[in-house]
């Protein structure tokens, strides 16, 4: 059967690798390409990688970049940043890229994914929510958030998935900009809102901290993938930049625990 | 020289440094003469099955494959939607596909047993192979772990052509062998160490 994924999300801003704390104070932790033959050494269960930039200066992808990393890359690849047409997603995936994800485009423009998923498949579009809890002396649940969480889009998550699922996604990234880069744990009640209503795969990004949390996020969710970008470019309480993943006996304890419960 | 079929789409770049990470002579073939020596063939493809069937169809290329496959006896693999393609047809498309295996490609949303399962079929799955199969004959004695993305999958007329099986509410037919004819529905160029072995072995048949 099906096992759990876990995934390192590497975010691409001015050519370089950063990590981000709630979607700010990008720090660069190295090069997108040494970061790629790391995780094949370490036989990572699949690669996202976005780049933060390409939106908000509405740019075109990098497709040198993403010649590059597809070449070198000997997992699975997600790539995001600044697709905004099925011709473009057409051209990633050709270049041997499994997955192409969109979000500022899709959410203002639904009917985008179902053209996308027209070129190239409904199994390689993927939809990336930014969501974040609702402020204010009122405001309950969650929004969600586009141009790294600088517009709030005024929609549900939950309600948003679900059309863009219907629109032709078919895998929904869910992204905590509350969570990101804390490394306290996963917005578990977020996840499960999405996990319930959703008929397409899951991917849970923002807040891991160890591989525990993505334990408590299997046990509680099932199949879905856990995704994180802190926990695999930081060691230590004083965060020094070092490139790790779990070994494969540790992959399969963690899964295995997890899904016994 | 191993030959990688080049019309245009699939991860031609991830399938050509697997192979020269293994030590094995590749090539991409672009045009019929590329094809001309070829003593393997590797047959990628990704997206949509009419896509794929038509570059196949516009490149050029397609004569000279079919002469290799079916009149030289050329081994060949196909991967992913490349396998898909050795089918006589696929739900997905209105393209009939190469024929070389009897069987039609078939949606998973089709399937009641896959009702209460996400799709599409993502992430890593294990592969129960047939004692017999070749491509599986040596390296995965601890199992077989592989990447899939797919929403359709090939369903073979004659389950003697099944090398291997993969499990998603039911036992669906992931990798197909007819004589020198082989297709994996997974992706070995993504699949790690697995995959180099499956290459390894198709290399070696």
């Amino acid at each position: 059967m099906l096992r759990p994924r876990i995934i390192p999300c590497l975010l691409v801003h001015k050519g370089g690798l950063v990590k981000t704390l709630g979607f700010k104070e990008p720090r660069y932790v190295g090069d997108p390409i040494n970061a790629v033959r790391i995780f094949n050494e370490k036989e990572a269960d699949e690669l996202m990688v976005f780049d933060i930039d390409a939106t908000i200066k509405k740019v075109a992808p990098d497709f040198a970049l993403v010649a590059k990393l597809a070449a070198e890359c000997r997992m699975p690849l997600c790539y995001g940043g600044g697709v905004t047409t099925p011709e473009q997603a057409s051209r990633i995936v050709d270049m041997g890229v499994e997955k192409v994800a969109v979000s500022a485009a899709a959410i203002a423009n639904p009917d985008l994914l179902t053209r996308m998923a027209d070129a190239v498949g409904r199994q390689s579009v993927v939809a990336v929510l930014d969501v974040r809890k609702r402020t204010g002396l009122f405001a309950k649940g969650y929004e969600v958030r586009s141009h790294n969480g600088k517009t709030s889009c005024k929609l549900d998550p939950v309600a948003l998935a679900l059309q863009l699922q219907e629109a032709g996604a078919g895998e929904v990234v869910v992204n905590s900009i509350d969570c990101d880069g804390l490394m306290q744990g996963y917005d578990l009640d977020l996840a499960v809102q999405l996990k319930q209503a959703l008929k397409v795969p899951l991917t849970v990004l923002g807040g891991a901290g160890s591989l525990e949390h993505m334990g408590n996020l299997f046990a509680k969710l099932g199949v879905v993938g856990a995704a994180a970008g802190s926990l695999f470019v930081f060691k230590g309480k004083y965060r020094a930049v070092l490139i790790n993943y779990p070994t494969p006996e540790q992959k399969k304890q963690l899964c295995h625990n997890a899904l016994q419960q | 020289m191993i030959c990688i079929v080049d019309y245009g789409i699939g991860n031609i770049h991830a399938l050509l440094n697997l192979f020269k990470r293994l030590g094995i002579d590749v090539q991409r073939a672009s045009t019929p003469d590329d094809l001309s020596g070829a003593v393997r063939l590797v047959l990628p493809g990704v997206g949509h099955f009419d896509h794929a069937m038509r570059c196949l169809n516009e490149s050029g290329l397609r004569t000279k494959l079919e002469r290799l496959v079916m009149g030289d006896k050329v081994p060949v693999l196909g991967i992913c939607v490349g396998m898909q393609m050795l089918a006589e047809g696929s739900d997905e498309g209105a393209f009939p596909g190469l024929g070389w295996i009897p069987g039609r490609v078939r949606a998973f949303d089709t399937q009641p047993q896959c009702a209460e399962l996400p799709l599409p079929h993502m992430g890593w799955n294990r592969l129960q192979s047939k004692p017999q199969a070749s491509l599986f004959s040596k390296g995965f004695e601890d199992g077989a772990e592989f990447y899939f993305l797919h929403s359709y999958f090939f369903d073979a007329v004659d389950k003697q052509d099944v090398a291997a099986t993969a499990n998603y509410g039911f036992e669906f037919d992931a990798a197909v062998s007819r004589g020198h004819i082989h297709g994996v529905q997974c992706h070995p160029e993504k699949s790690h160490h697995w995959g180099e072995q499956l290459l390894t072995n198709f290399v070696d048949l």
